[in-house]
């Protein structure tokens, strides 16, 4: 078995109110320092075989983002526990 | 004339939606969101709700289910085909209009009776409101942020393809208050706010809703005669 891992972000011009809001709360914890949060989705991908990044990198065009607000980067994801 | 709705698992207003295509004249047909029989419909209605659980993003699973493969292919030659919110969201999704819609600016979900200002009637969904009339229609959204970039934008504008905009206050933080467009050829149009629970004076804020069904129902009835 193999993993890919697809990380997946809103593109840097679209506004991420959630990411925001987690910036907001930071100094209330006494957590300063921070100038900005932007949350993405992390999403791992087992394959039986090989690790098939061409084959992750479609899932990933079509379906786990959509281009219009988001971009992606995947990678295998080796030495797994 | 029969108007399709098709249900998806976590659709919520399918229910609302057939009423109303019922109360303005027209035959309402039962859709099922796994069989692509689009049973001989002449226009379909995508209602609102959370399609699949909006699971990875709002409408991403909807797009891919059998009867949309059927819907995009009839959008495709003319279907007349409405979006409504969760609805709005699968179109995009299905690239029938361009565009995304994301989570609201405030983060709130947002309930309440809205204002929208008709901004085009070349569409097979608009053709009994004249421009710029206002319409009194609930918005009940947590993602109806409506974004695109600026070209995409600029275009919608260019071609009067911006079919409502919100009126005193943008309850999402929509881009250009856009609240409802069309596709460039007028059969397709998404709606964030909800039509279909304003055409009663019982439940709804107003009857202005019913302008959308009556107005497919025309549109119809026109492409019938001729």
């Amino acid at each position: 078995m193999a993993r890919v891992v697809v990380d997946v972000m809103l593109k840097p011009e679209i506004l991420d109110p959630a990411g925001q809001a987690v910036a907001n709360a930071l100094p209330t914890l006494g957590l300063t320092g921070v100038e900005s949060v932007r949350i993405g989705k992390r999403v791992e991908i087992e394959f039986a075989g090989d690790a098939d990044l061409d084959r992750a990198r479609e899932i990933a065009d079509k379906l786990l983002a959509n281009p219009v607000i988001e971009d992606f980067t995947l990678h295998v994801e080796d030495g797994r526990a | 004339m029969r108007i399709g709705v098709v249900t998806f698992p976590g659709s919520l207003d399918d229910g609302d939606a057939r009423r109303a295509v019922r109360r303005c004249g027209g035959e309402d047909v039962a859709l099922w969101h796994n069989d692509p029989d689009l049973r001989r419909v002449d226009a379909v209605i995508l209602p609102g709700g959370f399609s699949y659980g909006d699971y990875l993003r709002c409408g991403a699973i909807a797009r891919f289910s059998p009867v949309m493969r059927s819907i995009v292919a009839a959008a495709g030659t003319g279907l007349p085909v409405l979006g409504i919110c969760n609805g709005f969201q699968i179109l995009c999704e299905a690239h029938l209009l361009p565009g995304a819609l994301v989570r609201n600016a405030h983060l709130h979900f947002r309930n309440r009776d809205q204002l929208l200002r008709v901004e085009s009637t070349d569409s097979a969904w608009t053709s009994r409101f004249s421009v710029g009339q206002e319409l009194l229609i609930p918005v009940k959204n947590g993602e109806g942020r409506y974004v695109a970039d600026q070209a995409t934008l600029d275009e919608l504008e260019a071609g009067g393809r911006i079919v409502a905009r919100y009126l005193n206050g943008n309850p999402n933080g929509s881009q250009r208050d856009i609240a409802a467009i069309r596709n460039e050829a007028g059969n397709v149009v998404g709606i964030m706010p909800h039509p279909e629970h304003a055409v009663e004076a019982l439940t709804g804020p107003s009857t202005d809703g019913a302008g959308f069904f009556t107005s497919v129902l025309a549109h119809l009835s026109a492409g019938a005669t001729t």
